[in-house]
Order: structure tokens, then sequence, then C-alpha cells
């Protein structure tokens, strides 16, 4: 399976891959899939006074269009409000990423990690 | 240092590149200054010429697993010879019964053969494999039936390599007359195989395994019992009506040369590779939570099924962009299922997910295992970094008792 350049750079040079401590009451956690799946995403923000995403980090197990649908996700929601990052799409990601059908499931899983990591955060409000 | 030319192949189990000597005689058989002819033209010396060279690498095919070379039947491959051997035993014996076994981590040649019989009627029962990968034979034992017709159970297993007892199994089957099919196409040129000894009654093999072309195979058909099957290509009536079609001369000398290749170079082969598999397999020894699946000491020298646990197969892959290797994760199948062989050994999904089969061969040298050592050893390191399991692992958390988000 051939990959577009952009898994490969995110695959090669992950951005922002780390953790917080999820028990900060400014932190939010969101950790989806399974290791029977074959992948899981660890996603975690920081959410400023403001309502800000302040900072984001990701630790995933998975393919490559995993490890990159979570990077660049951590690249997007930085600077965003959590109303603007809940509208990202799965497809967003996909579409940035050209991953094929097979893949999609990635980028779901993406979505899916940004939404859990937003309600985590909300329930310690 | 010597220089590595990458992409390194680790793939053996998948092909084989043709050996030179391999391509040079096939050579001769193909262009109008050579035997080109048809081996069943009778009339004159171009079809004679064919027939000789087909003939010798009967013989040769024959020597190497020490037949009669009036017991090999030219197929296209392995997955032909499984086809005609399962279905046309089955065929054959249905007065006997309509019962089937095999075992759950053949090859998809045999299983879905064996999916098809039960479309057809028959009932087929599907061996679990222990721990090790290998057949308990009191497993077999207990599921013979009076109706069953065949077995089937193949000599090395492709993704593990471990080497089935196919001796014992032969003994079982012979005392209770059921026709007993192996499936040789990972084993023949790297295990000794006497079929003088063994109670094998069918035994499928392929060339482009052992150095040889793509799209040429045979089936061995025991004379003494004469053991008869059903066609299951009709036409000419070639090879004694069991496989009908022109011979492919070239294919066919091609397969020829390699398995007498193969005769002669076997033992020294083995002991290279088995030094180098070893040596690959020291280079990971140190590593933390490093698994081999299957049994190490029944097992064929050219391969090493490994898991690294925590970091998916796939994405190692691609971190390993200078060596060819194969996975058991999902995400390299169509299908998004884990490998059925390494599940079928009890291990867990995440193992399945995590396994990288490394096959060497004639043309490995020792400079490109220390290189897939090394840029593995790397890559896992890399992963783990970024792997949320391997974390959870550090902290002391046991992953079966998460509760996962499956999806």
């Amino acid at each position: 399976m051939a990959y577009s350049e952009k898994v490969i750079d995110h695959y090669e040079n992950p951005r922002n891959v780390g953790a917080m401590d999820k028990d900060a009451t400014d932190v939010g956690t969101g950790m989806v899939g399974a290791p029977a799946c074959g992948d899981v995403m660890k996603l975690q923000i920081k959410v400023g006074a403001d309502g800000i995403i302040e900072d984001a980090k990701f630790k995933t197990y998975g393919c490559g269009s995993a490890i990159a649908s979570s990077s660049l996700l951590t690249e997007w929601v930085k600077g965003k409000s959590l109303e603007e990052v809940k509208a990202i799409k799965n497809t967003d990601i996909a579409d940035e990423l050209e991953l094929p059908p097979v893949k999609v499931h990635c980028s779901v899983l993406a979505e899916d990690a940004i939404k859990a990591a937003v309600a985590d955060f909300q329930s310690k409000q | 240092m010597s220089t590595i030319i990458t992409p390194i192949y680790m793939d053996y189990s998948a092909t084989t590149p043709t050996d030179q000597r391999v391509a040079d005689k096939m050579a001769q058989y193909l262009t109008v200054d050579t035997a080109f002819g048809n081996p069943a033209s009778s009339s004159h010396t171009f079809g004679w010429d064919a027939d000789d060279a087909v003939k010798q690498a009967r013989q040769d095919v024959a020597d190497l697993i020490n037949a009669d070379s009036r017991e090999i039947v030219w197929t296209s491959g392995a997955t032909e010879s499984d086809n005609l051997a399962i279905k046309g035993a089955a065929h054959f014996n249905t007065r006997k019964g309509k019962h089937i076994i095999t075992m759950k981590t053949e090859h998809k040649a045999v299983l879905d053969t064996c999916r098809q019989l039960e479309r057809e009627g028959f009932e087929v029962t599907y061996l679990d494999p222990k721990d090790d990968g290998l057949l308990d034979i009191h497993v077999l034992k207990d599921a013979i039936r009076d109706d069953t017709t065949v077995v089937s159970i193949m000599h090395v297993n492709n993704e593990i390599g471990v080497i089935q007892d196919i001796a014992a199994i032969g003994e079982l089957c012979r005392e209770n007359k059921i026709v007993f099919h192996v499936d040789a196409a990972q084993s023949a040129g790297k295990v000794p195989i006497d079929l003088s000894e063994l109670k094998v009654d069918l035994m499928s093999f392929s060339a482009h395994k052992i150095y040889g072309p793509k799209g040429i195979g045979a089936l061995y058909v025991r004379r003494k019992p004469r053991i008869r099957i059903e066609a299951q290509m009709h036409g000419g009536g070639h090879e004694r009506g069991m496989r009908s079609g022109t011979l492919a001369t070239h294919q066919i000398v091609g397969m020829g040369e390699a398995f007498k290749i193969a005769k002669e170079e076997m033992a020294t082969e083995n002991d290279r590779l088995l030094m180098m598999r070893n040596h690959l397999y020291d280079g990971f020894k140190d590593m933390e939570e490093v698994y081999v699946n299957g049994d190490l000491e029944q097992r064929i020298a050219g391969n090493l099924n490994i898991s690294f646990n925590y970091v998916e197969g796939e994405s190692l892959m691609m971190s390993l962009k200078g060596i060819a290797v194969s996975s058991g994760s999902a995400c390299t199948s169509a299908s998004l299922e884990p490998s059925y062989v390494l599940r079928a050994l009890g291990r867990n999904d995440e193992l399945a997910h995590s396994s990288l089969r490394f096959t060497i061969g004639r043309f490995t040298t020792m400079e490109e295992v220390d290189y897939a050592i090394a840029q593995t050893r790397d890559a896992v390191e890399k992963l783990r970094d970024l792997s949320p399991l391997w974390d959870m692992f550090k902290d002391g958390i046991d992953l079966s008792t998460v509760e996962w988000a499956a999806h």
C-alpha cells in the first residue's frame, strides 16, 4: 500500500508527541480504540482560562495512518476553542492526509479521540 | 564494512528470486533456436527434445523427495496441487464417507478448498494446534471417524515455519485407511523428505518457494499403495488424466533444476541459514516484551516470526523502509483481521498485531542481518515512545483489565 507524502511526513516527524497530567483540571484526556483492533489513540488537550486550547499531546499505538491522523489533529486543535474542535470531522482528516478507504477508520478514531478529550475536560469543570 | 544495498529482501517465504542457474536453463526451452516444442508432439524432434527435458525434470523433482518420477503430476503451483489433492481425493472416496480433517493454521489454499467442499456437503474438522503451532497427534486421533476419508496437514507453516511430524501423522492415517495429503510448499528443499519412508499419499509442491519460477508446481500421487483422485482439469488427458493442459516445458525445466540444486545444496544452505537466523534472534533477545511465535526447535532454519509487544506491525514495517518483511498485523491485510495463524496459537490480538515475519534465504548475507537488527531495534524504540500501551505497561497496568472502547 502506498502512503501519501503527508502521512509519511507525520509518521516520520510526529508533532506533539507526549503526555500531560491527566488529573490536572485544565487537561482533557481522550483514549479511544482497543489493542485487539490494532489501534489505540490517546489525545490530551490543555485548555486556557479563555476556553482556547493552549497545547495538545498525543500517543498512538497503530498503523502509520493512525499515527498521522492523531499527529495532524494535535496541530489543528491548538489555538482553537472547544466548540471549533468539536466541529472537526473525520472526513477533514481523511481528505487532508489522502487516506485510502481501508484507512478511513483511523480518521474516525481521531475524531472520537478529540471529542472524548473535550468531554473529559468539560466533566472536570 | 561492505555496503548494504537496500531494500533488503527478507520475505523468502512469500517467494524467492529465481536462481540464475535456473533462469539460464529455462531460456533453453523458449525461443525458435531452442527446444521450444510441445512435449506431447510425438512425431518430430522438437517434441522429443522437449519431452526429454520434461522427463529429466520429473526425475529431478522425484529425486529430491525420494519418489518415483511416475508419481509426479505437474500443476500450476501449490494452490492447484492442494485443490487437486483434496477435492480429487474427497470426491473419489465419497462412497466411504464425506469427512475431512485439517488444521486451523493451514494455508488458505487448503482452508478455502475445504470450505468449498463443505458447501458441496462434505463435513470438515479444523483442528487447533498447540501453543507452539504443532499438532498434538492425540487430537487428530480423537477427530478420526469411520467416515473420514482425507487428512490434510501442512509440512511447514508459511507464517511461523514450524515443522509438523508428518511421519507420525502418516502412520495414523495409514492405520485408519485415510488418504493423507501434505502441503509441502514451504518445506521442499528446506527439510529432508523421503517418500519411500513417509506414509504420505499426496504431497503438494511449488517451484517459486525454492528458487524456481512462479507458475509451476507439482502434486505427488503415490503409486504403492495406489492413490486415486478425480481430475479437476479436463482436456487432453495429460499427466495420466489427472491434470490436462499442455506442459509448460520451460517452467517444468526450471522447477526440475531448482529441485536438483536444492538436493545438492540443502544441507550446507541450512547450516548457513540457521547461523544467520540465530544471529538475528540474538539481536533481539535482550529487548523487553519480545516473543517468538511458534516452536523455535521444530522450525525451518530461515524463519523468525517474532512479536514486539505494544508496537503495531504495520507501522513497524513502515519504519523498516530498507527491509522487505511481512507482518501478521490486520492493517496489512484487506480483511482488517490479524493473522489467523497466530490467533490459532492462542496469541492475543495485541501480539498478533505486533508480529513481524523475517524469512531469510540463499542470497541473504550476515551484513544484511546486522542491518535488519539495527533498523528493527531503532524502529521498535521509536514506536514504543509513541505508544500509549507501552506507557501503561511501564506504569504496571494490566492491559487485559482495561475496558477498551472497541470500534
